[in-house]
């Protein structure tokens, strides 16, 4: 039974990563599955493609001032 | 639509008396070694003699005995332009041995930085990201090729997690939705050539020392930690740059397979990023912490390549001019 538990990280810097494919279910009851071997949920809230994420959490920066 | 195996590519055109020399061996003639040393380490002439003994490794040409492949007199050639490029490269890009504070400082977005994808995104005309496509399309009708090299030169668990994204990169066992696949198709809808190797002569320099720099170091043992370090630096900058194009392609019109392929490597590129920091980079390090230099040589040697092929894009475009070598082929209209 081990064995069949899923891997996650919790990155604490943005996505939760799920090894396995997944098969998401919306608050809206639509439901996204993803076949990928690693799929990064997205835990910012951020995200414009949730429920993945799309690396929105990351730190955006301004160089030149006005 | 899908084959396993295309017509391999047409020669090139020479640009100079290297790339002269390297053609006239890929012949078959017994050419002797060019004088490699006076000729400029990014130029036509020496990156396109580069690309031509690399491409033997990958899909060939049409014309080309497969023998040549492993050609001492070309290796001897080879050998010469390579020592060109890398003693440039370490001349124009600083050593480093921060790995993690490299990694850092690509994760940050600044947001009015000039580039190419935030040109395209909002300025852009379609004949500008037709020739961007064609750019690209030398690397990504291969992509993913130049890193698979390295699999065999690492071990445990970083070699695992590079796998897992190669994977990916593939198709997932599904060769419709592997990326160079993705890729073409795209091409196709937008009215290009999706033929291998058809944007050859077209790509400049620039163009052509990106791909050369990730063959050198997928296909040098002592170098995989640059391999590493350029990989890193695609995966981990590709989402929002991915983002943009999926703005630039939609803000023109473009079709399905073209908006696939770009929002298909935001999100790809959000998973593959982390299994590069989290599993290959960390435990490579943790194993062999001496290759710290190589990773972050890798980085800035990627950035440094990539950021001289988005000015020839943008300086031909802010004169109203075609950034490939040949003009229009791209297709303007």
């Amino acid at each position: 039974m081990a064995e069949a538990r899923r891997r996650v990280i919790v990155t604490g810097e943005g996505p939760i990563l799920v090894y396995g494919p997944v098969d998401v279910e919306m608050p809206d009851g639509t439901r996204v599955r993803s076949d990928r071997a690693v799929t990064a949920l997205c835990a910012c809230g951020r995200s414009r493609r949730r429920p993945f994420c799309d690396t929105s959490h990351r730190r955006r920066v301004r160089d030149k001032e006005r | 639509m899908t084959t396993t195996m295309r017509r391999a590519p047409a020669l090139p055109s020479p640009r100079g008396p290297i790339s002269e020399a390297v053609l006239s061996v890929l012949r078959g003639n017994r050419t002797g070694p060019p004088d490699v040393g006076g000729s400029p380490p990014y130029g036509e002439d020496l990156q396109l003699a580069l690309y031509c003994c690399y491409e033997l490794h990958y899909r060939g040409f049409g014309e080309v005995d497969t023998e040549r492949e492993w050609d001492p007199a070309l290796l001897t050639i080879r050998a010469g332009l390579e020592r060109v490029f890398l003693g440039a490269l370490r001349e124009d890009v600083p050593p480093g041995s921060d790995v993690e504070g490299e990694l850092d400082a690509l994760l940050v977005e600044h947001v009015d930085a000039p580039g190419v994808s935030r040109y395209l995104s909002r300025d852009g005309e379609p004949w500008q990201l037709r020739e961007y496509v064609a750019h690209r399309s030398l690397y990504h009708l291969k992509e993913a090729d130049p890193q698979t090299f390295v699999i065999p030169r690492l071990d445990g668990p970083c070699k695992a997690a590079l796998v897992t994204v190669q994977h990916d990169e593939y198709g997932a066992g599904d060769p419709e939705r592997a990326h160079a696949r993705l890729f073409a198709d795209m091409m196709t809808e937008l009215g290009l050539s999706e033929a291998y190797g058809a944007y050859l002569d077209s790509a400049p320099a620039e163009t052509l020392a990106e791909v050369n720099f990730m063959s050198l170091c997928g296909l040098h043992r002592g170098l995989r930690a640059m391999l590493i370090g350029q990989f890193a630096t695609v995966e981990l900058t590709s989402s929002p740059g991915s983002d943009r194009m999926v703005k630039a392609m939609r803000r023109l019109g473009c079709g399905p397979a073209a908006i696939r392929f770009y929002a298909e490597h935001v999100e790809a590129d959000a998973v593959h990023e982390q299994l590069l920091r989290r599993e290959v980079i960390a435990p490579l390090l943790t194993a062999e912490p001496a290759l710290a230099p190589d990773i972050v040589f890798g980085i800035r040697s990627s950035v440094f390549l990539a950021a001289r092929s988005e000015e020839r894009l943008l300086r031909h475009w802010n004169r109203g001019e075609s950034s490939l070598r040949d003009g229009v082929e791209a297709g303007r209209p």
